[in-house]
């Protein structure tokens, strides 16, 4: 799960890893309280909140450019503010269709010495927590990792123990801190690591990190996401959880233990399992179709689950056929059959399916096509 | 030889008082797995009954792993714990020195499972898994009968040969076993490994145990988008292995930054998408299906093309 920046500041906060003051805003109408609670006279930073990176460098849809405004004076931002609000904002990560701005932050500008890049995840190889950072902040960590590696620094910790005190030291001593900033760095990593640790972050990403000219470490801005596994022993960070910045086919779908990723196709998929439901996609593609879903029903596959899947797949009006790939291991393959033609009749189908199943009792499923490249092959066909 | 277990293999089953667990339990009995024990604290002493045709089954539960091997001589574990508290079920197979334990459960937090596999360093008991479908060699009776089946696995679309099996997704395994066991191929062993980014047996675990067994002649190895798991043991599999090795590697088509179902498949880097898998593979001498109904033949071509035999 991902939540906004001014919740991953707030969160900051309360772990002792500094941040420029900020407010959020939700209205039009907060923004001049806002603008008082934070009570400063210089200059100002005016930051869209959307769950997607590159914010400065975007472009809303009616043309007024950068999510991520410096603003001389609190008229300016305040004008600034009420040009992002409702208004669709396009980044690098959006998509063409980008987001619906719905949450404006105001945080004091600071003034920056240098900008860093510091983030902690999961590295799959040693299946430790890593902390990663960089003396080259505000940049493409990718570009920096690529083409000069060695200002790229990384410390594992070792979950038996967490992060010791001079992991820390080495990676500020890595960045070139000294005196108060040296001491200052070390503070905020340890502070961040056990934010990481504590909320069961999947990630943290610091970019930049700045130090400023009165010795200050600041996260000047914050990207977090947890790990959905364990959302259930924490109430408070579930809660922060923005359902405008998702899809509602998938808000829909995770209501039914559906996992369902909307794509761009018109060919729609329903798969049992993870595994074969990407394959599924890559089939329909390697076959000249094109695939409009993802969508996982899971081992059980359920009547409802079925049903609910039907429904959800049919709100998508690129949709233009419908494959549905069933391994039915242990499942009654005549169950599943019952459950498709039931949600086809309900739905009042009118575009072509096409089902292949496979498994048990499949002579009583009444397959429709034989193997998975007969049935994409039969599907691409049909819409094309 | 299969590889991991063997149809003596004496298995308990954590959390066999479940729904979950009890339903799988049953058809492993029904497969002619050793099932001989199950544990759930507080219901030590009861039973799990089961009945089908001439045969009833009754397997003593016990309220720790401990109680249940000094009882049964069990060596292995089958992990059906809700994801709370599934890795303090993995734990305490290691604690009670069991030489396998295998996670069913999905959906465990990651930190859960970092804690637990640090925990588990030196010890004995393999793990596999979490969120995987299990292991399963198969017998030698009708629809491979007889073999033992750890997990949720369908026992009979395996046949028992000398194919190995590895793979990071339920039912794509079904898939490869099922075109393996159509054309006439048998398995020595199918092994899931999971599809959550921390777990225990990792690809090139199992291709090294299949490539020092001597009944398994050909392996195949699926894998998908995430991690880097798939491109050591394709490098492993260039240096050290001279059986055919056919390859799939599920989500060519998957978006970069979402999460595909599994925990860990996401595209995270330019390193661990599928067409840089898929590249590495073929430069490892890896027969890759182009697609997943290729699987089967794949391995086919493969062999053809060693002169090795399958079956």
């Amino acid at each position: 799960m991902n939540i906004h920046e001014y919740q991953a500041k707030a969160l900051f906060e309360k772990y002792g890893v500094a941040v420029p003051r900020g407010v959020a805003a939700r209205t039009p109408a907060e923004f001049d309280s806002a603008l008082s609670t934070l009570g400063h006279d210089g200059a100002l930073i005016v930051k869209s909140q959307i769950h997607a990176g590159g914010r400065g460098k975007g472009t809303f849809t009616d043309g007024f450019k950068g999510g991520v405004k410096f603003a001389k004076t609190k008229a300016e931002a305040l004008d600034y503010a009420n040009r992002m609000f409702n208004n669709t904002l396009v980044t690098a990560q959006t998509g063409p269709a980008g987001r619906k701005v719905q949450t404006v932050y105001f945080t004091v500008a600071s003034d920056i010495s240098k900008e860093y890049y510091l983030a902690i995840l999961l590295d799959r190889n040693t299946s430790r927590p890593l902390i990663v950072a960089s003396t080259e902040g505000g940049v493409e960590i990718e570009k920096v990792a690529h083409e000069t590696p060695e200002k790229i620094f990384k410390v594992f910790v070792d979950p038996a123990v967490g992060l010791q005190g001079y992991q820390a030291r080495q990676l500020a001593f890595q960045l070139g801190f000294t005196g108060d900033v040296f001491k200052n760095a070390v503070k905020l990593i340890d502070s961040l690591y056990r934010m990481f640790w504590e909320t069961d972050a999947a990630m943290v990403e610091v970019n930049p990190l700045i130090t400023t000219p009165d010795n200050k470490v600041l996260a000047l801005d914050a990207k977090v996401s947890f790990d959905d596994n364990a959302l259930f022993r924490h109430p408070e960070i579930t809660a922060l959880r923005d359902l405008n910045e998702e899809d509602p086919k998938e808000i829909e779908a995770s209501k039914y233990n559906l996992s369902y990723i909307a794509l761009d196709g018109n060919i729609a998929c329903l798969v049992n399992g993870a595994g074969l439901a990407m394959s599924t996609m890559d089939i329909i593609k390697h076959y000249g179709g094109s695939p409009a879903n993802f969508l996982d029903v899971g081992g059980g596959a359920s009547k409802d689950q079925v049903q609910a899947a039907f429904r959800i797949i049919l709100t998508d009006p690129n949709v233009k056929g419908i494959l549905v790939n069933i391994f039915g291991g242990i499942m009654d393959c005549n169950t599943i059959a019952t459950g498709v033609v039931a949600a086809a009749r309900e739905l009042g189908l009118k575009i072509p399916l096409v089902v292949r199943l496979e498994g048990n009792n499949v002579a009583a499923g009444k397959r429709t096509a034989d193997t998975m490249a007969d049935a994409a092959q039969k599907i691409v066909k049909l819409v094309a | 030889m299969a590889i991991i277990v063997t149809p003596e293999t004496r298995v308990l089953v954590q959390g066999i008082t479940g729904e979950f667990g009890g339903r799988h339990t049953k058809l492993s009995l029904d497969y002619g797995s050793a099932i001989v024990a199950g544990v759930t604290p507080g219901k030590g002493g009861q039973f799990f009954e089961h009945s089908a045709g001439q045969q009833n089954y009754r397997v003593p539960i016990f309220n720790t792993v401990r109680d249940a091997v000094a009882a049964t001589g069990a060596t292995a574990s089958a992990v059906f714990v809700p994801p709370p508290f599934a890795a303090d079920a993995i734990l305490e197979c290691a604690d009670a020195g069991l030489d396998l334990c295998v996670a069913i459960t999905e959906g465990i937090p990651i930190k859960d499972m970092v804690r637990a596999k640090r925990a588990m360093l030196g010890s004995k008991t393999r793990l596999i898994g979490p969120n995987c479908p299990g292991i399963v060699t198969p017998g030698t009776g009708k629809d491979s009968n007889g073999g033992c089946r750890i997990g949720i696995a369908p026992g009979y679309i395996h046949k028992k040969g000398h194919v190995g099996v590895v793979s990071r997704s339920g039912t794509l395994t079904y898939e490869a076993v099922f075109q393996l066991t159509s054309k006439g191929l048998g398995q020595t062993t199918s092994v899931g490994i999971g599809g959550d980014p921390v777990n225990g047996t990792s690809h090139l675990d199992v291709i090294r145990m299949f490539n020092d067994d001597p009944e398994t002649w050909g392996i195949i190895m699926i894998g998908e988008i995430g991690g880097n798991a798939e491109v050591e043991a394709a490098r492993w599999v260039k240096a050290n292995c001279k059986k055919p090795v056919a390859g799939f590697i599920a989500g060519a088509t998957a978006p970069a930054g979402r999460r595909m179902g599994h925990a860990g498949a996401v595209v995270g880097g330019t390193e661990d998408t599928a067409a840089a898998k898929i590249a590495v593979f073929k430069e490892c001498g890896i027969e890759c299906a182009a697609t997943p109904s290729d699987m089967a033949d794949a391995l086919l071509r493969a062999a053809k093309a060693r002169g090795a035999k399958l079956a």
